[in-house]
């Protein structure tokens, strides 16, 4: 696409989008939304820049490789999270009573490790949204 | 809030039932996004806004970008 109204809507736009996507995922714990949501409104900003700006420059910014590890990182620090439960606490995902510290109730910095287990899904999901669509659009036309 | 409820149910059915109808795939991932769109409306009046984010960023969002990437694969028409 090489329309000059469509690209220059799309710079305003997208950064708009990965900041309300980085707020979403990082009050998940104390208002609506989560890792879920929020890696999908950043998945959705990645894809409109592949769609606008073509396969070629949206693999520069985001190439596959990049998103496997994105997408099996996001994973594995939320099975490293769980594993430190069981070592400390004897249960996965054992938040108080393995001794992460709580903060007070409201504040960003609170919940014990739920942020950090928010980061890891909103980047586990954000990528996965990407890579399913450009592996949609790498196929061959039937 | 009452009329409003009928009103977003009403259009909901109409416009699952014309999903099910139409043969031009396109006009039907945007009816579906209408669908989602509206379906996250009546989730928020339902006070459930967990699900109404998710409903309008996945629904309205990704599930048409993909569809539309499936039918840029094949035909436009179905027969």
């Amino acid at each position: 696409m090489n329309d000059i109204i469509i690209k220059n809507i799309t710079r305003i736009v997208i950064p708009f989008a990965q900041a309300y996507g980085i707020f979403i995922i990082l009050n998940g714990h104390i208002s609506p939304g989560g890792g879920f949501a929020g890696g999908a409104i950043i998945g959705t900003s990645l894809i409109l820049y592949t769609l606008v700006f073509g396969r070629e420059k949206g693999k520069k910014k985001f190439s596959h490789k990049m998103s496997e590890i994105a997408e099996s990182g996001g994973i594995m620090i939320f099975v490293l999270i769980g594993v430190i439960g069981i070592i400390m606490a004897g249960s996965f995902l054992a938040n108080q009573s393995a001794g992460f510290p709580q903060g007070e109730l409201g504040n960003i910095l609170s919940g014990g490790f739920i942020p950090i287990l928010m980061i890891a899904i909103g980047i586990k999901v954000a990528s996965t949204m990407i890579s399913l669509f450009n592996i949609l659009i790498d196929e061959e036309k039937v | 809030m009452v009329i409003l409820n009928i009103v977003i149910i009403i259009f909901l059915i109409t416009c699952a039932l014309a999903i099910g109808k139409i043969k031009d795939l396109i006009g039907a991932v945007i009816l579906f996004s209408a669908y989602s769109l509206v379906m996250s409306i009546l989730w928020l009046i339902l006070n459930t806004p967990d699900v109404a984010i998710t409903e309008a960023a996945i629904g309205a969002g990704v599930t048409s970008i993909l569809f539309f990437a499936v039918i840029s694969k094949t035909k436009r028409y179905e027969k």
